[in-house]
């Protein structure tokens, strides 16, 4: 008998629903977030290169992407290193008020951004608790770059804790008592061991922080006082000029947010694809 | 480097790990700590290392006090049991590591390094993966690697926490020979913790027996092996029956049991033997307590259990292919002869 007369069986999936399950999500996803995104593309493409070019060429979106870029590298650096103290103190330690301390990490998440950006500037503005002394010191924080410096900073925190935290709780302690052992000391040790273990998801925080504080909107628009070439945020004049019925303009803003963003998240995913190669551990 | 170990104690918590060790390592020498996981031979090794801190007790190698230095400061090789190979340097690197992280005035340069290093992958044989990422090594290459990391920075003493626990048993036979060879080679003082009592005895020059905390027992594998000093390290020898009996004039006696050939120095009265399955020969008597209830085969040996009235079941081994082995049958009735047993008294209980 040859081995080819026997009947053919089909495998059987042992896990059902596989069709419906990935079906629903990938038709969820489509609608929520992959079609506006395409349309968004068309729509930056029907415009036509030349005008596109003329409208992101035109000083006020240069300036209002320059300031958008700036505030957000400058909240990101601050919250790249802010994160990683953080994520530090609530794994490293155990003292009281840890528990609430790992819980109010989640406020900037919660709370509306409208509602960040109204009590930050409360607090900052000439008679507020902060700014009634920093403004008798030359520091004006509301309508200022800081201020949208502060309220990127202030929405995107939880972002590089969270991604760092896990990874960080995770990490063997065996690996410091290696380096002890070896006569490795502190920061040594944090920068040729925890460090690089930890690198790949820190990036990873780091890079969604720009990326959000890049859009960030409802905190920054109460702080920030949105003066054209001063104060002015990128979303923010695609948003007027929405509201001037130039769709085309609105778009083309969109457009340039959208591939920074994701120019960004591309080239950590790499980083920490790279990285996870070799067994660092990953968000 | 002579380790001595005096009156050290440490708990966590409220449970106390280790209690009252004395121990003295000599110069050289490589010494298995032996117990059951829970028994402090891990805390100990740990704190050899400064990795963790007695409550109590002294801690001099060579006549220093090693409980004021750092570990950073001991120069101990430390392989730890899941190996903590640094997932993101290369093999080289991961070996190059306690030399790469000494301050600059005692940092060998860069050549020295490499030739270092080179020179450790060769003695390791792992020569050809010093370019590969722990993640792309197997158990045993990580063994070698993590061993490699130890050496490098030629250490007083070697400290290694389950060396084999990870490993198949090839592997792992094949390694203990391989270890056994770099310590002749290296002539490191050299103790490590297992619970693998085959491992102890095959690898070290003296095994120390801990159980609860204490050292039980120290000795050679023949003295542990035949002459346990507690019923815990005959138990964890393997002696795993234990009949009653009654100690009479120095010998010993018990119902169904033929054991007025083995010395028996205790006082007067009830007492326990210790015997392994493979030192028990049942001998057929139709007077016999003990009835043979289940044979099986093992290929070399007859796994008998054998029952008495009262439903207590003891294993047996036998060879398969001894003349006694033929004699026997379920459900025939025997007597018991201990080849060789330890006997401690009776539990005061």
């Amino acid at each position: 008998m040859s081995l080819t007369s026997a009947p053919a069986v089909r495998a059987r999936a042992v896990l059902p629903g596989f069709r419906l399950t990935l079906g629903t999500t990938v038709l969820y996803l489509s609608i929520i977030v992959l079609i506006p995104i395409i349309a968004l593309v068309l729509t930056g493409a029907g415009i036509g290169p030349a005008r596109l070019w003329a409208i992101i060429t035109a000083p006020r979106t240069l300036a209002s992407l320059r300031i958008t870029i700036t505030a957000a590298a400058v909240a990101t650096i601050i919250n790249a290193a802010y994160g990683l103290l953080m994520a530090w103190v609530l794994v490293r330690y155990r003292f009281p008020g840890r528990r609430l301390l790992d819980a109010l990490m989640d406020i900037p998440f919660a709370l509306p951004t409208a509602v960040a950006g109204l009590s930050l500037t409360a607090l900052y503005s000439a008679n507020g608790w902060f700014g009634s002394v920093l403004e008798p010191l030359g520091l004006q924080v509301v309508y200022t770059l800081g201020g949208i410096v502060l309220a990127m900073s202030f929405t995107s925190i939880p972002f590089v804790v969270r991604a760092v935290q896990p990874v960080l709780e995770e990490l063997d302690p065996a690996l410091e008592q290696a380096a002890a052992s070896l006569g490795s000391r502190g920061f040594t040790t944090f920068r040729r061991v925890i460090f690089p273990a930890i690198m790949p998801a820190w990036l990873g925080g780091v890079t969604t922080s720009f990326a959000r504080s890049l859009g960030e909107f409802g905190a920054v628009v109460f702080i920030a006082g949105n003066l054209p070439f001063k104060t002015e945020i990128a979303s923010l004049l695609a948003y007027i000029r929405l509201e001037e019925y130039d769709y085309e303009g609105a778009a083309a803003i969109a457009l340039v947010l959208m591939v920074l963003a994701l120019v960004l998240l591309f080239v950590s995913n790499m980083v920490q694809l790279r990285a996870a190669r070799h067994g660092a551990v990953t968000a | 480097m002579t380790i001595e170990i005096a009156q050290m104690t440490r708990s966590f918590g409220k449970t106390a790990v280790l209690r009252g060790i004395d121990l003295t390592v000599a110069d050289g020498e490589l010494v298995a700590l032996l117990g059951p996981s829970g028994s402090g031979k891990t805390t100990l090794l740990k704190i050899i290392a400064g990795l963790d801190w007695p409550d109590a007790g002294r801690l001099t190698v060579d006549g220093a006090d090693w409980l004021k230095l750092d570990p950073q400061d001991r120069r101990i090789g430390f392989v730890f049991q899941n190996y903590a190979l640094f997932p993101h340097m290369t093999v080289r690197d991961n070996i190059a590591f306690g030399l790469t992280v000494r301050p600059k005035g005692q940092r060998p340069g860069r050549a020295e390094i490499r030739r270092r290093v080179d020179e450790l992958l060769g003695f390791l044989q792992i020569g050809a993966l010093g370019d590969r990422h722990p993640a792309q090594l197997s158990g045993g290459q990580r063994q070698r690697v993590a061993l490699g990391r130890a050496l490098a920075i030629e250490p007083t003493v070697l400290l290694l926490d389950e060396p084999f626990g990870a490993l198949d048993a090839a592997v792992r036979r094949d390694l203990r020979q391989w270890l056994r060879g770099v310590h002749d080679a290296t002539g490191t003082t050299t103790i490590f913790v297992t619970h693998d009592q085959e491992e102890a005895f095959e690898l070290a020059d003296r095994v120390v027996v801990m159980d609860q905390g204490r050292i039980v027992q120290t000795g050679d594998a023949a003295t542990i092996h035949d002459s346990p000093a507690t019923p815990f390290v005959a138990d964890f020898m393997g002696a795993s029956i234990q009949l009653p009996v009654t100690v009479q004039g120095g010998r010993l006696a018990a119902p169904g049991l033929d054991a007025g050939h083995l010395p028996a120095r205790l006082p007067d009265g009830p007492a326990r033997l210790f015997v392994r399955p493979e030192d028990l020969t049942p001998v057929p008597d139709p007077g016999g307590p003990w009835t043979v209830a289940s044979v099986s085969n093992t290929g070399a040996h007859l796994r008998l259990v054998l029952s008495d009235a009262a439903g207590t079941e003891i294993p047996a081994d036998l060879r398969r292919r001894s003349p006694r082995a033929a004699q026997i049958a379920p459900g025939m009735r025997v007597n018991l002869r201990p080849e060789h047993a330890s006997v401690f008294p009776a539990e005061t209980a």
